[in-house]
């Protein structure tokens, strides 16, 4: 398999997220997290930015083929309803590791969630592993 | 949480999650936006060669960042990272753990705890384990 390394440095457009009540509810509902705030949806649990699906231009996946295989939060601070997220994401890194089931193809992918005063709220790390 | 000690090389009270249930996976899905259907459509789980649906791996995330706002409260988490490394499958029960690594000063006059935190399963494997910074609660 050959991987298209040119690929890394590319960005998605900056996709805006408006954090509802509902969808926090929803969210913490099928964590089975019971933590009040969290069930009136209040304030987002940790993982919640993992909702931010944003595709990156010429990147995809064989969902059969690959496995989630690590993911970094950092957060500035919790992720409120009402909240106004702009979201982008960007190949950071491509790279092949021959892994126990053969040449394995490693994706870093990195997301930046920014409020609109364009102060930081959250950065992820997801790697992705295609077999 | 009364048995909380945040010292040095202090295991922190376990969170025993529920069963991990068909019903849980199909609304993770929904609340995610992961419908990848290995983890809800066991045609495709078997086609793959998994045998039956796995769980998200995000749910097990999910799972340590419930366990952190428990320890911590919900402002008080700065970072969360996990590797998966095994799968989760239907009934599997994870159990959250953590261990405090290091304390350190940090802005306002807090204190930051550096953890190893991770889930396992009824067998005492390790399916998703990494690090965590919280502050600790005043």
């Amino acid at each position: 398999m050959t991987v298209d390394r040119s690929l890394i440095g590319r960005e998605s457009e900056p996709v805006v997220y408006e954090v509802e009540r509902g969808a926090i509810r929803k969210f913490a509902d099928a964590i089975g997290d019971s933590n009040p705030v969290y069930q009136r949806g209040d304030v987002a649990p940790p993982t919640f930015p993992t909702t931010f699906r944003v595709d990156i231009p010429g990147l995809s996946f064989d969902l059969k083929r690959c496995l989630h295989g690590g993911e970094e939060y950092t957060y500035a601070r919790p992720i409120r309803a009402g909240d106004r997220i702009t979201v982008v994401r960007r190949v950071k890194d491509i790279y092949q590791r021959e892994g126990s089931l053969g040449l394995m193809t490693f994706y870093i992918l990195e997301s930046e969630g920014k409020d609109p005063d364009g102060n930081l709220v959250f950065t992820g790390r997801s790697t992705i592993i295609v077999r | 949480m009364k048995d909380l000690i945040w010292q040095v090389g202090e295991a922190l009270p376990p969170l025993v999650k529920e069963p991990v249930h068909k019903v849980q996976l199909l609304k993770y899905a929904g609340a995610s936006g992961d419908y990848n259907l290995i983890h809800t459509d066991v045609e495709t789980a078997r086609a793959v060669g998994l045998g039956d649906v796995i769980a998200h791996g995000m749910l097990s995330m999910g799972f340590l960042g419930q366990y952190l706002t428990t320890l911590a409260g919900p402002e008080g988490v700065r970072r969360l990272k996990v590797r998966f490394q095994a799968m989760v499958r239907l009934q599997d029960v994870l159990t959250c753990k953590g261990v405090v690594k290091e304390l350190s000063p940090a802005e306002g006059g807090r204190q930051l705890a550096l953890l190893e935190v991770w889930a396992e399963n009824q067998k005492g494997e390790k399916v998703t384990a990494g690090e965590a910074e919280v502050y600790v609660p005043a």
